[in-house]
Formats: C-alpha cells, structure tokens, sequence
C-alpha cells in the first residue's frame, strides 16, 4: 500500500506501508542503532515523534514479550528502507508487522532512510505527515507546517503513569540493603528500573506531577527523575518540585529527568538541530578521563553556559562537546543526558546506577 | 596523552607470502600501520620476504629488510637496527609466532627492545588453548570443552566430560583421514579406536561439537586507558563447522536482538581486557545456540587479522591505522575519524547498509581434493559486496566473484533441473564451495526453509531473503520483457538482479535491458561508507551503488583516470596485480591527476580509501563499471594492471566507446588470438615452439605425430594453465581427449612440442611507444613444463650466456614495437641449447612486475602509467637497462598442506598462492634465503632420501654428489640407488613401501630423514612416490619435486656453510643498481 511522506521543507518521497492503511503527524528524527527497534518503539521518550532507523533492514529478529520498555508503542509511525517479515531468533513471539499493527502504529518502508536522515541532518527534526490515504504531496507538505510541533508542549502528560505503583522486580537484587528509591515517571522506561531493583531499590514510581512533599512523605532513600519525551521547558510544575526537593534526598536524573535538574538549578535548555539518537554516541567522563560508548535519545540539551558554578560538568559529548552530565558541588544531586539504562546500547554506563547506591550510602 | 616520545624506532614484523588464511589483508593493514607510524615521525624498519606487497615499496619505510621471517634473521635485523620496540602484531599468525620465537631468546631484553601493544605473555594467553580456556573461566564465559587423549580409556572418560555430540580428531594421520562426529559412547569408542590407530603419534584431539550453532564476530579496539570499542560484528552465514574464513559472512550481525548483541559486547570487552591486549584491535568468535542462545567463545585473536581488514572495508573504520596510533601512546579519543574529520576514534561505527563477504576458493586446481569445507580454511581469496539490502548485496557479491555467475542464479550458467533430489539435499548438508548453487535449487523446487535449515544449519533469515530473490526471479520470467516497467524494473533492481539476470530471464540480450534502464533514467545511484550512518558530513569518497532515491557521488572537472582492480585473488591473480594497480593511483596522484579505484577486494591495499582519490567497492562486470564510468566519465580508463579480470572487460568497454589508455585492445587481441600471434612471430622472424589445433581425438593423435611427444595439451578457452597437461605418448592423448568438453566443440584443443629440459625465461618490459625498456630478465630455476608462477626464477640470469641475453632483449624490444605495446609488456621465452622460442606475450603488468621492481628498485608499475598518460620514457629518465650486482631469487609458495589427497607435483597448471624473495650478493646466499623464506629449512646434516623417476637417475647424480661431498648421507630406492652406486656415489637402499618394512615411511616418522627429492612422471603413476611426497608435507621435512630445484637448494646449504647469513636493506641493495 501506497505511502507519502509530507515534511515541512517541501520535501515528498514515497514508501509502501507493511501495516495496512494508516495516517501520523508528528515530528520526523532517526535512529542510528543498528540493533534494539523495539525498545526504541517502546521507549515513551518518542512520543510525537516519527522514527526511522538508519539501518536499513528491521524486524530480522521480532518482537519478544521481554524486550518492553513501557506496555506501549510510542512513536506514531516507523519508517524503515526494507521491512523483514520472517524473523529469526529463539526469543521471537510475533512479527515487527503484527506489533505495530496491535498498537495502530504506521509501519513504511520502501524509502531511501540515508536521502531522509541526510535531509535531517541538514534541515535539523522537522516536522512531517505520513499517509496512506493523502495522497497529495502538496497538502501533506501544507498539513506539516500547519503542525504546531513539539517545542514548549508538555509531552508528559501523554505518558506518565496515572497512579503511583511500586515496580515488581524480575529479578531479585541479592540480600544486601534495600533502598527506598521514588521514581517520578516523566515517560520512564522500564530498565531504569529493572536497574534500579537489582541494585536492591525497591521503587514506587509517582506520576510527574507529584508534590514535593509527598515524595518526601514516603520517607525515600533517594530520588530518581526519569526521561521522557518533548521539551523539558514544556512541562508545567515539575521544574519547582525538583527544585524543592534538592538537598532533601540524593538525587539522580536521567535525560529529560536530567534536563529538568538543569532547568530546577536554573539554567537553560535549547533544542539541538537533530538530536542525538543512537547507540554509538561517545561520552567522556570529566572526573575520569574514560570514555564510554552511550545510548542516546534526546532533542533537547542543558546550556553548560547557563549553568551556576555551583554545578560540575561531568560528562561531555566527545563528538560535539554538548553537555551530557553535571552534578551539584555542595548537594547530593547529578545527571546525566544519554540512558546509562541503555536497552537498547551498550552497558558501559551502567556504573552510574552504582554510584547513585554510592551517593544514597553516603548520605544514609 | 600524546605519543610516546621515548620511542625513536620501530620494528614491524611483516606476514611474508600470501598463503591459504594469510593473505593481502596483511598487506593493508602493514602498509597502513607504516604509513602511520611515519606521519608520527617513528623511523619505521620492516621485514617481510614478500616482495608482492605496497609495505615492502622502499618509499616506505625508512628501512625495508626483505629477508626471511625467521628467528634468525629477526635477530639480526635487531642487532643490526637496535630499535626501540617491536609492534609483532600486524603480521599475522606468522609475526605473532616470530616475535614469541625471538622474545624466548632473550634478545629484546638484551638489547632493551620493548614489545608493543600486546606482550609475550598476552599472546600466549590468547594463543595457548589451556590458559585461553582459563581465561575464559575466570570471567564467567563457556569455551567448548575439549581434550587431547592418548588411550581409548582417556578418551571414553574424557567424553563423558565433554558432553556430546563430540568431534573426534586424530593428530597426525596422513592426508588429515580419520575422525567425526560421535552423538553416542558407542560411536565415541568406535571412532577413538579408529582414530589411535591411525594417528602416528597415538593421539586424537576431542572436542565439544557445536555443529549447527550460529557463529560471530567482534572487531574490538583498545587504548591505554582502557577505553574498548566494538568496530564491527559480523554474522556467519555458514553456521559453525566451516572456518569464518570459508563461511560466507556478513556485517553487522543480523538475527540478534538488541539484548543478546550486547551480551556479546560485554563479552568481548571482558575478553580484550582479561587477556590484557593493552592497546591495539582483536577478533573475538563466538557460538550461539540457535535453540536457546547460549553463548561460547571460540577464539580470540591479539592482532589485526583478515576479519579485521573486512571490518575496516565494510565501516570505514581503519583498524590497523589506528592500532598502530594506539601502540605508541595515543588514546582513542585523541585520534580524529579521517572521515567525518570533526568527530574521534573513540566511538562505535554505524552502518547503514549490508555487507557480504563471500570466500573464493580454486577447488579446480585440485581435483584430487574433496570440495568439503570444514574447521580448515581452504579459500585463496575473498570479494565483499556493499548493498542497501542483504539481496542486493548478497547478488552483488555472487557476481564479484569472477566465477562468471552474475548473480544468485538465473543467469544461464548452470541447469540442475535434473538433480536426484536426494542428491540435492546432499548438496545442502555437505558444506562445499558448491553449496550456494544448491541452495538455489532448492528454493526454486520450492523446498521448505525449515527443511532447508535442518540439512543446512543456514539461519532462516538467510533463506527467507534468498527465498524472496527467486521468488521474484520468477516473477521476472513469467512478467517477461515487457513486463519490465519503471516501477518493476527499480524493484528488482533494488533485489539485486544485474542485468544479464535479467536479459536471460526475459530472453533478452544485457544491452536490452540497459538501455531499457537507461531509457527509463533507472542508473544506480553512489552512496557513501561513512562510519557514521549519514549523522556527519563526510569527506573520505568511498562509494558503493545501490538503486535508491538520492545519488551522493561528488563529481570533479579534473582530469581523471579510473583504474579497474582485479577482483577477489585466486590462484593466478593475487596481490601482484594489486600492487601494480596501487602504483598506477599512486602515480596519478603524483601528476595530479584524479584516480579512481573500482576493486571488490576488502583484503587489498587497492580499495583502503587512502590509497586513491575516489573508490568504487563494486563488482567487476561490464555492466557496474559502465555504470561508473557513465557517472564519472573518466578521461581514460586503465585495464592492463588489475591481471584477467579488467582485461577481459577491455574489448566489451571498447565497444561501448570507453577510452582504454595504453596499449590498444586490438594489441591484446593479436597477442592472444592464436592465429594472429603466430603470423605476427613470422612476421618478426621470431620462432614458437610447433604447434597444432584439434577437434577431436583422430585430429588430436595426427597433430602430436607431427609435433612429436611430448606435447602440452591445453583447451584454448582457458587461461592460466588450467586443465593444461603435458602429453607423454598416445594413451596419454587419449586420456585428455575423454575429458568432458575437450572434443568434439566450437573451441578446438591446443597442442604445442614440449620442450623438454628448455630453460624458461620471464621478461618484463615498459614501452612508451617509441622505446622499450626491458626492466628485468628472469631465468626461471625449474624448467619448461612448470607454470611460470610455480616455478623459482633468478635475476639477472645466472646461466644464459651474455649473447642470448642480448637476443632476448632484442626480441622483446622488437615484439613491444610491432604489437605497439605503451605501458607493460611481459614475454616467457623458452631458451634450449642456442635457440630462443617465444611461449606466450602478455601485454600487460604480470605477476613479476613487483619482484623485478623490488630485485632493481625500478617501479615499474608507476613509470608505465605515466607512459601511459603520455609521458615519454626520456621524459621520466628511465632509457636504459639496469645493473645489477646482487641477486634475487623468487621462490613460490603452494598451499598442498590445506588440502588432502593432493599431490605436490609442479606441472603446468600453476598452484602456488604467493612468492617470496630472497636477495643477496651471491647467488647462493640468495637462493638459501628463498628457500628460507618459502618455509623450507635448509639441512645442514644428515640423510636425504633421492627417488626420482628413470630419466633423472642421471641427472641426480650431480647433486647426490654434492651432498656427499657436504657430508649428508644419500638414503635410495632400489633403481635410483642402483644407477647412483654404478657412478660411484656412495647411499644407502631403502625400501619403498610396497617393499616392505622397514621402509622410507618409517624412517620418515622416525625422523631420520631430513630432505626428500622426489621426481615422478608426471602424474601420480605409483601411490608410494605420492605417499612419500605426502609424508614429506605432513612430517614437514624439507622436499623437492625437481632436479633443478634440488640444485639450487644444494646451492644453498653450500653458500651457508660458507657463510652465515646476513641482512641487508633494499634501499641499501638499490644503491649499487647502475
């Protein structure tokens, strides 16, 4: 089935769809993994996003029922070069196809991925209609730019949890402590806290929008602020909570979660040309001079430059120097931009979770 | 941290000749490695004995030592050059075992040389089975269990450790026989007691069968401070069983979800760390449970490899450059990416396209061996294809593979309609060069994948995508040509299909369907290799097509030439024309001219994005360089460098008016159209051995009356020697005539008089069209008979007389100006007694271009392009022949070891993989260097065994002479002994093996034998002549095949009781050329 594509610079290119009949708006960015297409579909941080992976050929090993980020999908199209149909792999339950399907995602393929990222690598993330029933170029390109886009909308909304729950672990952290971690869901995804848990956290994740004082009220040993998707700047009353909470209980924010930290100690974000997501994005640790090969996924970035200098960078991008982590000098808060929770990417991050057990022992 | 600034001088450790698992990819990574350290202002000394290779060009080190890579001479290079360090692991298996050879002597610390990137230790770490396994249990990892048994008792009780099924190897067995798979204690015992009994050390290996586990690949990096990336995974999609280097294989892995490619990951960053690789690139194998995904490590490798190499081609990521950057200091993270040039090294590549690596092997120059690929690599050569999809890969690369397929099937070259099915599955269980064709026979009978999976082990998705290539094949048939539209004709495009698939899917001709294609503007668009998956702007021009939306290519207005490579290497074209084809870019690029390499080898210096201005990594067929040229249109287009391949495309390019710079197609024409050739010899008054044509056996059996036996027989559609003979007496002529497709076709059968005990001789020559310079004459050592590739050769000429040397030279100069020869020319002369005959005239680079550039420090290669470009040869100031006052010896090197049942026997079907070279100032030392060099150890004592056929027995004598005379003792069967002792030469009889024991077998295995000359007929006439060469590879115990070839090893072991061996430079040896 025929599909178009409208993006908001005029350009038109065509596909076919492998999910059936479908119709998305949204805002168009690429993927570079070339492994992992259903954590990313799964990951809440895309949400109003359209995603299409840099490598050409997805769904060679399925969906699994293991592999789940959120019970979701959250972009609202995936756009591929050359859909595989027949996965292979022991763990496979179902087809990319049928996944999609399930949750009315748009699926495309047909389309030459490295013409589109190219296009927004130069244009930056554009905004962009996909369809199979507009079949006109032209009023797919009109309906684009009549999008009003992701910047200063609250994305959150759309995907925190609605009630607090606490996380039943998959697996059992060993017989050490148990920390009392709260978790505020800005979009989080589930190896945030499958991390958390093995490290001997018990979690309760809150909706976004949960007072200060009754995160305080459950009396945690530590407080972690999760990614999530659009502008940090977009999200109504969470900037304050955070702010109110620092000094109160160790800290530990990841992505949007970090952006937030960066917003609540009064600096500013800005929003990158086209992002940074992948999973071969290269971080130096500042206090260690290491470099570790991190999963990213992010549009927006904390400005080192409006940053108090009671703030350390931590950690910076080494391929375009863009702040990736920070912590506080005097209070016992840090973190960091990419997903040391990786799922999908590499696992050489995940020492931040160690020291974010270190920080709530220190404190405790 | 910066580099390393205590360090001044620097070793490398080459890999020597091109053998079967040691190839060009050496070469690349060598040459890059120097290239490197020199930018850093190292002061770089090198030994390699391969004279073929770009790393041994004098221009590049600063100190180039083309000696054997021996402990010995390793040694002396060391004393004489004292260096700083030593990085040993660029070289292959054969540095690595080098440099551990030379540290267990003591003389690195003595002369406080420090060992680079990976130490003695780390090596034996990695290479030692036992301390690997270790290793791998310390860190939580599962290796297959395995153990070395000597009694049947230790086997069953080792078995039950080991859990089954259970690979059963015995050590030691002639021809490798013996052994399997036991999935039971019954079997086990049965193929133990088997297997002690053949193995001649009482020995057989057991191990863990992982038959039918996927197997994978990381390319790992490391720096100093522990920074580790993964560069690349690669998927096999032969399962385990078949050596990666025989597996097809492709990149990045394919059928691993996110989860388990980085369980993988963690692995092999565990692995790179617990070995202790300090800085520097590994390749780590692994196993995958296809049922469950339980994870093995196979091997680890501590060094740049070929898998590293293919890495480096299929990311853009430079592994050896870089390892080399991180052995003297640097961190990954210092190093900038050559091709985004604003982002680092530290960092994982990103591709956004398929690629597929497909093993070439040369089964047809062993029919003896069994096509049956196991744990042992058999390929020569390997091509690699760039896709957007697997499909278009994958048929990308079956064409790449100058088999003259033109894709996966399709394409008229093989009908298999008639296969007995059980034959099929057959086909599909046995792993074999053969077994892609029948996988697609398979799936156009329509068999079940899963049935196809469970005969194959191939992983599914592999089939389904090929599934969906016949599928559309025969959609493509049952649409026919004018089912083509635009939008189908771009479909199977992007499927892959070339369009000789497609003309003979539709029953059309290819220019049909191109200029159908053309017609409809549906060309190829060029896409970029870019490390980065088009996230960063990229400078490096590294190219591969792909039918797709937005074509990338940047097209100059400069001058450009585009330079065709020579596609995967196989026996008959390797690395030789490789280099040729690198000087040809290299001397463009000094006259300012745009170079443009279209090459499919990712082994080769040729397609290292560094080496020319642009690169093409695509098939060599007509129809993807006309695709390139249409795009690029070059101002000349060079085809005589790259060997056959480019050649055979010179007239079809021609044709669609393609500008061929250099000598004429027509020229090609005339020097290999049999007719003409002989009118243009009577033309010249120049004399070829007789000569006749036949269709059938009666015309076959008149013509050798006329000629006289013996006669070389020969089909005259082949080049290269294969299927080619020499003809004793009629029987013989019978036999040849019964081969299928001899008799009885459009392509009559060539007979020529043998000339027999003629000395062949190699020259190479430039001509710019007005004068011929002859760049070096070379007397082959074996004599006529022996393909001109598997033979030793010497220059200058040791034996001719100084008045044949100038009538050679006036014959080449004579020929080059009536073929009109501007660029190479390569001629085989035959001399015997005072008469000159002229064999073959080749003009073209030849395999000895860089030996006899080396030998004369003349680069030939570079002046012959710029001749080519117009440029005069008193222009580039090369007039003149040059003099030599040292010698240099080429020795080949074969690969009879990988194969079992082969004989070692040289004739005229050349064998050898790769050549090495021996240079010194006396023609002894330098033909002790060769053989050195070539593996073959030079006895200083003990017993030769000489068997040679009745009409040797003579001529032995003169040898088994001089080993007396050297104090060796002579051991003879019974004829051969008979006639030594009627001339006085004192030996002792031996029984042959039919004569009962003890016989030379024994003495074989009780290493009382230390050299064995052995000549036969012919072809294998008695098994115990063949038994005994075979022993002679088996039990490594130097041997020769020819009489001449044992002269000049009795020539050796004289020079080097005379005098130790000696090293020197080939800068130093250039400096007394005249």
């Amino acid at each position: 089935m025929k599909v178009l594509i409208g993006l908001e610079d005029g350009t038109v290119m065509s596909g076919r769809s492998f999910t059936g009949p479908g119709e998305a708006v949204g805002e168009i960015v690429f993927n570079t993994s070339m492994s992992g297409y259903q954590e990313v579909l799964t990951d809440p941080s895309y949400a109003g996003q359209l995603v299409t992976m840099t490598y050409p050929l997805i769904g060679n090993y399925g969906v699994n029922d293991e592999d789940m980020e959120s019970s979701a999908i959250h972009p609202r199209a995936f756009l591929v070069r050359e859909y595989q149909g027949m996965p292979s792999n022991h763990r496979a339950t179902s087809t990319l196809a049928d996944f999609l399907r399930r949750f009315d995602i748009l699926g495309v393929e047909g389309i030459d991925t490295r013409m589109l990222t190219r296009i927004i690598r130069n244009q930056g993330a554009m905004k962009c209609v996909i369809s199979t029933r507009d079949l006109d170029g032209e009023s797919l390109v009109r309906r684009a730019r009549e999008w009003s886009g992701l910047v200063g909308r609250d994305m959150v909304a759309g995907v925190t949890t609605e009630a607090p729950f606490d996380w039943q672990p998959d697996q059992c952290g060993g017989a050490g402590r148990r920390w009392r971690v709260v978790a505020y869901d800005f979009g989080i995804k589930w190896n945030q806290l499958r991390l958390l848990s093995r490290r001997g956290c018990d979690v309760r994740v809150v909706p976004a929008t949960t007072p200060a004082e009754e995160v305080l009220a459950l009396a945690p040993d530590g407080i972690f602020l999760s990614n999530g998707p659009g502008d940090p700047a977009g999200v109504a009353g969470v900037v304050e909570n955070v702010r109110s909470l620092l000094g109160k209980k160790p800290i530990f924010g990841i992505c949007l979660g970090h952006q937030i930290l960066g917003l609540a100690y009064g600096g500013a974000t800005y929003k990158l040309k086209f992002g940074h997501r992948g999973g071969n994005q290269p971080v130096k640790d500042l206090t260690t001079g290491r470099v570790e090969i991190t999963s990213q996924n992010h549009g927006f970035c904390v400005d080192p430059d409006s940053l108090p200098s009671w703030i350390e960078v931590t950690h910076i991008n080494l391929n375009d120097g863009s702040l990736e982590g920070m912590r506080h000098r005097e209070l016992p808060a840090f973190s960091v931009q990419y997903h040391p929770e990786h799922a999908p990417g590499p696992h050489d991050a995940e020492y931040l979770f160690d020291r974010f057990i270190d920080l709530m022992q220190e404190q405790g | 941290m910066p580099k390393r600034t205590d360090l001044k001088k620097i070793l490398i450790i080459g890999s020597g000749p091109i053998i079967i698992s040691q190839a060009c990819e050496f070469d690349y990574s060598g040459a890059q490695a120097v290239k490197a350290l020199k930018e850093e202002g190292y002061e770089v000394v090198l030994i390699n004995s391969n004279p073929a290779t770009i790393m041994t060009d004098p221009g590049l080190a600063d100190r180039t030592y083309i000696e054997p890579i021996t402990p010995e001479c390793v040694i002396k290079v060391i004393e004489r050059e004292r260096p700083d360090a030593l990085l040993p692991t660029l070289g292959g298996q054969t540095g690595l075992n080098t440099a551990i050879r030379v540290a267990e002597t003591g003389i690195l610390e003595q002369y406080g040389v420090e060992m680079l990137a990976a130490d003695i230790d780390v090596i034996r770490k990695a290479e030692g089975r036992e301390e690997f396994r270790d290793a791998m249990k310390r860190i939580g990892l599962n290796v297959p269990e395995s153990a070395i048994v000597h009694t049947l008792d230790e086997a069953m009780a080792a078995g039950e450790e080991i859990g089954f099924p259970i690979i059963v190897r015995p050590s030691f067995t002639l021809g490798g026989t013996g052994g399997g798979v036991a999935y039971n204690r019954r079997e086990l015992q049965e193929l133990c007691t088997a297997g002690l009994d053949l193995s001649m050390t009482t020995e057989i290996m057991l191990e863990r069968s992982l038959l039918g586990w996927k197997e994978y690949e990381l390319e790992v990096m490391r720096d100093k401070n522990d920074n580790v990336v993964i560069i690349c995974s690669i998927e096999n999609f032969d399962a385990m069983g078949v050596h990666t280097g025989d597996s097809i294989t492709v990149a990045p892995a394919q059928t691993l979800s996110d989860r388990e490619y980085q369980q993988m990951r963690d692995a092999a960053i565990a692995i790179i760390r617990e070995i202790g690789v300090e800085t520097g690139g590994s390749n780590v194998q692994f196993a995958v449970n296809p049922a469950d995904g339980e994870l093995m490590v196979i091997e680890m490798n501590p060094r740049v490899s070929r898998s590293s190499a293919l890495a480096s081609k299929a990311t853009g990521f430079p592994i050896a450059k870089i390892a080399a950057k991180l052995a003297i200091g640097y961190t990954l993270d210092e190093i900038k990416n050559d091709i985004t040039r604003e982002t680092y090294a530290a960092f994982e590549p990103t591709i956004d396209y398929c690629v597929v690596k497909i093993p070439r092997w040369t089964f047809e120059k062993f029919p003896e061996a069994d096509d049956l690929l196991t744990t042992a690599m058999k390929s020569v050569g390997e091509t690699m294809a760039i896709g957007r999809t697997f499909k278009e890969a994958f048929q990308k690369g079956m064409r790449s593979l100058e088999t003259g397929r033109m894709g996966f099937g399709f394409d008229g070259r093989e009908d298999m309609t008639a296969l007995d099915p059980d034959d099929l599955e057959i086909g599909l269980t046995r792993p074999s060069s053969r077994r892609i064709a029948f996988l697609f026979e398979a799936l156009r009978r329509g068999m079940d994948i899963g049935r196809i999976n469970e005969l194959s082990h191939i992983d599914p998705w592999f089939l389904h995508n090929l599934r969906q290539i016949v599928d559309k094949g025969e959609e493509i048939r049952q649409r026919g040509f004018a089912g083509l539209d635009p939008e189908f004709l771009f479909e199977v495009k992007q499927y892959g299909f070339s369009d000789v698939q497609l003309a003979w899917l539709t029953g059309t001709s290819e220019d049909d369907i191109r200029d159908l294609r053309v017609k409809n503007d549906l060309v190829p668009a060029y896409k970029l290799v870019d490390t980065c998956a088009a996230e960063f702007e990229s400078y490096t021009p590294y190219y591969y097509s792909a039918y797709e939306q937005e074509d990338e290519a940047r097209i100059s207005d400069r001058k450009k030439i585009m330079i065709l490579g020579g596609g995967p290497n196989r026996i008959g074209q390797g690395i030789e024309f490789d280099y040729c084809c690198v000087h040809a870019s290299f001397a463009l690029r000094e006259i300012g001219v745009e170079s443009i390499m279209v090459n499919s080898n990712p082994e080769t210096v040729s397609t290292d994005y560094d080496t020319s201005d642009k690169l093409y990594f695509e098939p060599l067929t007509r129809e993807d360089v006309l695709n390139i040229i249409e795009r690029e249109k070059p101002d000349g287009v060079i085809v005589q460098f790259g060997g056959q391949t480019p050649l055979n495309l010179a007239v079809p390019l021609a044709s669609r008016g393609v500008p061929i710079i250099g000598t004429p197609p027509d020229a090609i024409d005339r020097a290999e159209d049999r007719k003409r050739f002989q009118q243009f010899l009577q033309k010249l008054g120049l004399r070829q051995p007789d000569n006749d044509t036949a269709h059938t056996l009666e015309e076959a059996l008149a013509a050798a009356e006329k000629i006289g036996y013996p006669v070389v027989m020969r089909p005259s559609y082949v080049l290269g020697g294969r299927d080619m003979r020499i003809v004793y007496n009629e029987e013989g002529i019978r036999e040849f005539m019964a081969i299928p497709g001899m008799a009885g076709t459009e392509h009559p059968v060539l007979l020529d008089q043998f000339l027999k005990d003629a000395i062949e001789v190699d020259v190479d020559a430039v001509s710019d069209g007005r004068i011929t310079v002859i760049g070096g004459i070379m007397e082959h050592i074996e004599e006529a008979g022996i393909h001109s590739g598997d033979s030793a050769c010497v220059l200058p000429p040791h034996t001719l007389s100084p008045a044949m040397v100038e009538e050679i030279s006036r014959a080449t100069r004579a020929m080059a100006e009536e073929l009109g020869v501007v660029g190479l020319m390569n001629v085989q002369f035959a001399v015997k007694g005072e008469d000159l005959y002229v064999l073959e005239v080749n003009p073209r680079a030849s395999r000895t271009v860089p030996f006899v550039s080396k030998a004369t420090g003349v680069p030939l290669a570079k002046i012959a392009t710029k001749v080519m470009m117009g440029m005069s040869l008193a222009e580039l100031g090369f007039t003149g022949e040059k003099e030599v006052h040292h010698w240099a010896v080429k020795e080949a090197v074969f690969p009879f070891d990988r194969f079992e049942n082969v004989d070692t026997l040289l004739g005229p079907e050349m064998k050898s993989t790769g050549e090495v070279m021996g240079i010194d100032d006396t023609l002894g030392l330098a033909m002790a260097k060769s053989q050195q060099a070539a593996g073959q150890e030079l006895p200083q004592s003990g017993n030769v065994f000489i068997s040679v056929r009745g009409d040797d027995k003579d001529a032995v004598a003169p040898v088994a002479e001089k080993l007396v005379h050297l104090g060796f003792h002579i051991l003879a069967t019974r004829g051969t002994a008979r006639r030594l002792e009627e001339l006085g030469i004192e030996c002792t009889r031996v029984n042959k093996i039919s004569q009962g024991r003890p016989h030379i077998l024994d003495k074989v295995q009780d290493g009382e034998v230390q050299w064995i000359i052995n000549t036969s007929s012919g072809k294998r006439t008695t098994e115990d002549s063949y038994t005994i060469r075979r022993a002679a590879l088996d039990f490594h115990i130097p041997y020769t095949t020819t009489i001449s070839g044992a002269f000049s090893m009795a020539q050796g072991i004289m020079a080097l009781r005379k005098q130790e061996i000696g090293v020197k430079t080939v800068q130093e040896f250039s400096k007394d050329i005249d």
